[in-house]
């Protein structure tokens, strides 16, 4: 790997900006302590390379198509100046302009953010995954052709740039690889914030130019407004595969499990991410058994987008996230509910809980609370029979960054766990200081290219080393490890991981989320609700 | 008389320049929620849990308390906690910086009371008078010490740290170079000519009864006197303003967890936001330069 790469050399035509080797990664720990033991990493094809920008990194999860002539380069140049422009206007951006221009005016360039960064570690220190690097991309542009005074100024100011195509599609690429954690703000001494920086650029990108990974805009936010879910299910669908589950789960637990829709006046709207239904039936099933015998008088949604609680918008779009957060209001106001309670997906949580909070103005501010609490409510209260030896196996807890680190939801997961989970051990570190997944803002729905293993190699790589660590007194083949991750994006990021390594082969890990463990101690359900098979 | 029309000339470039920031941060639109956790005036901040961990927690009383953020604070501002958690062989450097310009805020504080003290006849000779000369000079040359030697290690780390050099531009090292000339010139001065800070003192006096025609007393002096007249006058231009800018760091943006209420303060001010036209480009949006963030908020994708 090339250490010494500069922030100008972004704007510099070469075949790539960097490349990270093998033997550049961070170590793991047993049983994928020898580099031999790490699954190969395909490199993009002339084919791929042919299709989109390709020149920042080895991989691409965008996926920008080749500007076709010197003047369509030219209108794109232009299309990413005057968003840039729009970034810092109150009009365009009054949501995010106050901590911008914060995070834009005073970073001391300290590199403390740096090791903050699981993707930075993770790529054996690679320069350009600093998350400070994109951000003085952007501050320099900026102060150069955004500023009073830049063209003059910015060089001595801030360092100077470039602004060509390269440069554009380059940071257009850079801002997705950062999971928008924000583990990195939380170390900063001026607290300039890197994760919000990557974000807006992000929303740059979108508001003005289109472009966005298509996983999370064509096929994520625009598909769930556009027929109800970024799954693809309709209403009718997700009834239909609904009904599925509730006979599922009734042949699992040994009672009847009905699943309660569009019931008016009903305490709580129960908002799960869809995926849950298409990829875990388990997870949405444990929840309707745990409410259905707790007595919570709840319902769900059969209206288009409110039966789905994602909300992609939250990583690159402004609008789009205002537009799916306005739905799940309306289908709340219609059937009269107290509050909305969001199921075990960490986005979500976030996104209608803090982030449209302050656009709900006036009767839209419709109470939002978290499963975890209500779950943790539930459990302690003693309207359900547990046994918590039926969960009598190493248990650890992924934290949610937006739950936690970004909600300040910590303990009530915790209070249930040490209450069912006699085996339960924390992660080094967890809470608010822990590491993301590495599917976060999107990742882990998305694997053009080979993006796929730069998550498994490089983002996700952190997590692993955790959650192994974590088990490390019990990592063999035939254990039983239950990795614990409330948050639907970050399971799939975690089945990724685990699968690509073989963790479960080899260590026994499997994970899943939490209403599934408080239903495998369920003394009402049938034993061996959690099943230990790969899925 | 000239010098005495910079240092006022200085202070109040000082005053406008972090005024006219302070203001251009204070009235800026109210922003989406962006906090990130510990938040340190909640009750759980020990763990950085929030009040979104308690059942309906929209009907609880709010709790903040001014303690929790004084101790989230206190340590941040003195002795740059973040930074010893995060980053310790910087701490090293930048806390002697830092905490020595603390001390020299104090040095100047005191220096303008024994002004004023001057000013009412005060002879400084034993007593509360020379109690507080004596404190004066000692808090002056252990602040001049430690910040200096914290301003060259950072200057040192600048041009030898390979990590940082690709971020170094010119305006770092200028700042570090000025306030470490400003700095050393400030110890060779006192130390040749006024090792009690007395005509400091004198000049200090003279500023406050306007009293420009006083001499300084030392060619030596008055030019290390221009220097850190200069010196504050440039620091709140600079990123260096981070200094004040911090605060709305931590309260506007870190710490601001406040809910939207209906009928809360904060509600007439972001329906006046959400009227605004919006000009994104974006083809999905269809924004016309007319349709405002509600009209599009509200607008069916088919």
């Amino acid at each position: 790997m090339n250490r010494r790469i500069r922030v100008e050399d972004i704007s510099k035509i070469s075949e790539q900006l960097t490349h990270v080797a093998k033997e550049d990664l961070m170590p793991l720990p047993p049983p994928y302590d020898k580099p031999e033991t790490w699954p190969d990493w395909p490199a993009l094809t002339d084919k791929q390379k042919a299709q989109a920008e390709y020149t920042l990194d080895d991989t691409i999860a965008i996926g920008i198509p080749h500007p076709k002539s010197k003047e369509e380069e030219d209108e794109l140049v232009r299309k990413f100046l005057s968003g840039l422009e729009k970034l810092f206007q109150a009009q365009n951006n009054w949501g995010f302009l106050q901590p911008l221009k914060l995070s834009m005016d005073h970073c001391a360039k300290c590199h403390t953010c740096s090791d903050a960064c699981h993707i930075y570690e993770a790529s054996g220190r690679n320069p350009v995954y600093r998350p400070a690097y994109r951000s003085e991309v952007l501050r320099r542009l900026y102060n150069k052709y955004v500023k009073s005074g830049g063209k003059l100024l910015s060089a001595w100011r801030s360092g100077d740039i470039e602004l060509n195509w390269t440069t554009v599609a380059r940071l257009a690429e850079l801002s997705y690889r950062c999971n928008l954690c924000r583990r990195c703000a939380q170390t900063c001494p001026v607290g300039v914030d890197n994760g919000l920086i990557a974000h807006e650029i992000r929303k740059l990108f979108h508001q003005e130019m289109g472009i966005a990974a298509k996983e999370i805009d064509e096929k994520g936010a625009e598909l769930q407004l556009k027929v109800g879910s970024s799954t693809g299910m309709s209403p009718e669908v997700v009834r239909d595969n609904m009904d599925f589950i509730d006979e599922d789960m009734s042949e699992k637990v040994g009672f009847k499990v009905q699943t309660r829709w569009d019931v008016k006046g009903a305490d709580v709207l129960l908002i799960h991410n869809a995926g849950e239904i298409m990829a875990w039936p388990e997870n949405p099933g444990a929840f309707h058994v745990i409410l259905q015998q707790a007595g919570i008088n709840y319902t769900l949604s059969s209206d288009a987008v409110a039966y789905d609680g994602i909300n992609y918008g939250l990583w690159y779009d402004d609008f789009l996230l205002a537009k799916v957060a306005l739905k799940h209001i309306q289908a709340a106001k219609k059937l009269g509910v107290k509050k909305i309670v969001i199921g075990e997906c960490g986005h979500a949580h976030k996104a209608l809980t803090v982030i449209a909070d302050r656009i709900l103005t006036g009767d839209l501010n419709v109470p939002r609370e978290s499963s975890m609490v209500m779950l943790r409510d539930i459990v302690m209260s003693g309207k359900l029979k547990l046994d918590p030896s039926r969960n009598n196996f190493p248990v650890t807890l992924h934290d949610p960054c937006n739950m936690v680190r970004l909600m300040g939801i910590v303990e009530p997961q915790r209070e249930i766990l040490r209450k069912i989970a006699p085996m339960f051990r924390e992660m080094t570190p967890h809470g608010v200081d822990n590491y993301c997944c590495g599917g976060g803002s999107g990742f882990a729905i998305m694997t053009p290219y080979n993006f796929g293993h730069w998550r498994y190699n490089i983002s996700g790589r952190k997590k692993l080393q955790q959650v192994l660590n974590a088990f490390g007194d019990n990592c063999k083949p035939g254990a039983q490890n239950y990795l614990c991750a409330p948050c639907s994006n970050c399971k799939g990021q975690l089945r990724d991981i685990l699968f690509h390594y073989g963790a479960f082969e080899k260590c026994g890990i499997l994970y899943g989320g939490l209403v599934e463990l408080i239903v495998n101690a369920m003394t009402d359900a049938k034993p061996g609700f959690i099943e230990w098979e790969w899925h | 008389m000239l010098l005495h029309l910079i240092t006022y000339a200085s202070l109040a470039v000082f005053a406008l320049a972090v005024g006219y920031k302070a203001y251009s941060l204070w009235k800026m639109p109210p922003h989406l929620r962006w906090e990130l956790y510990p938040v340190a005036h909640d009750k759980n901040a020990s763990y950085g849990g929030s009040y979104l961990e308690e059942t309906d927690w929209w009907n609880k009383p709010r709790y903040s308390s001014f303690i929790g953020e004084m101790k989230g604070m206190i340590p941040e501002m003195l002795f740059i906690k973040a930074l010893f958690e995060n980053n310790r062989p910087l701490w090293y450097r930048s806390f002697p910086f830092h905490f020595g310009l603390y001390i020299l805020i104090g040095f100047l504080g005191l220096t303008l009371f024994g002004a004023v003290l001057q000013l009412f006849g005060a002879t400084f000779v034993g007593g509360f008078t020379g109690l507080i000369a004596q404190v004066t000079a000692l808090v002056g040359w252990v602040g001049l010490i430690v910040a200096t030697f914290g301003a060259a290690a950072l200057l040192h780390r600048r041009l030898t740290d390979e990590e940082l050099q690709d971020y170094t531009q010119f305006s770092h090292l200028f700042n570090l170079g000025f306030i470490l000339a400003a700095l050393l010139l400030s110890v060779l001065a006192f130390g040749v000519s006024d090792r009690g800070f007395v005509l400091l003192r004198g000049y200090v006096a003279a500023l406050i009864s306007f009293n420009t025609a006083a001499p300084v007393g030392s060619g030596l002096v008055a030019v290390a006197i221009l220097v850190g007249s200069l010196l504050v006058a440039y620091i709140p231009l600079t990123h260096m303003s981070h200094f004040f800018t911090k605060w709305f760091m931590w309260h506007k943006v870190r710490w601001d967890d406040a809910p939207m209420t209906k009928g809360c303060a904060m509600e007439p001010l972001v329906n006046e936001c959400l009227k605004q036209p919006v000009t994104w480009s974006g083809v999905h949006l269809k924004a016309d330069g007319k349709k405002n963030w509600v009209d599009i908020a509200t607008e069916e994708i088919k």
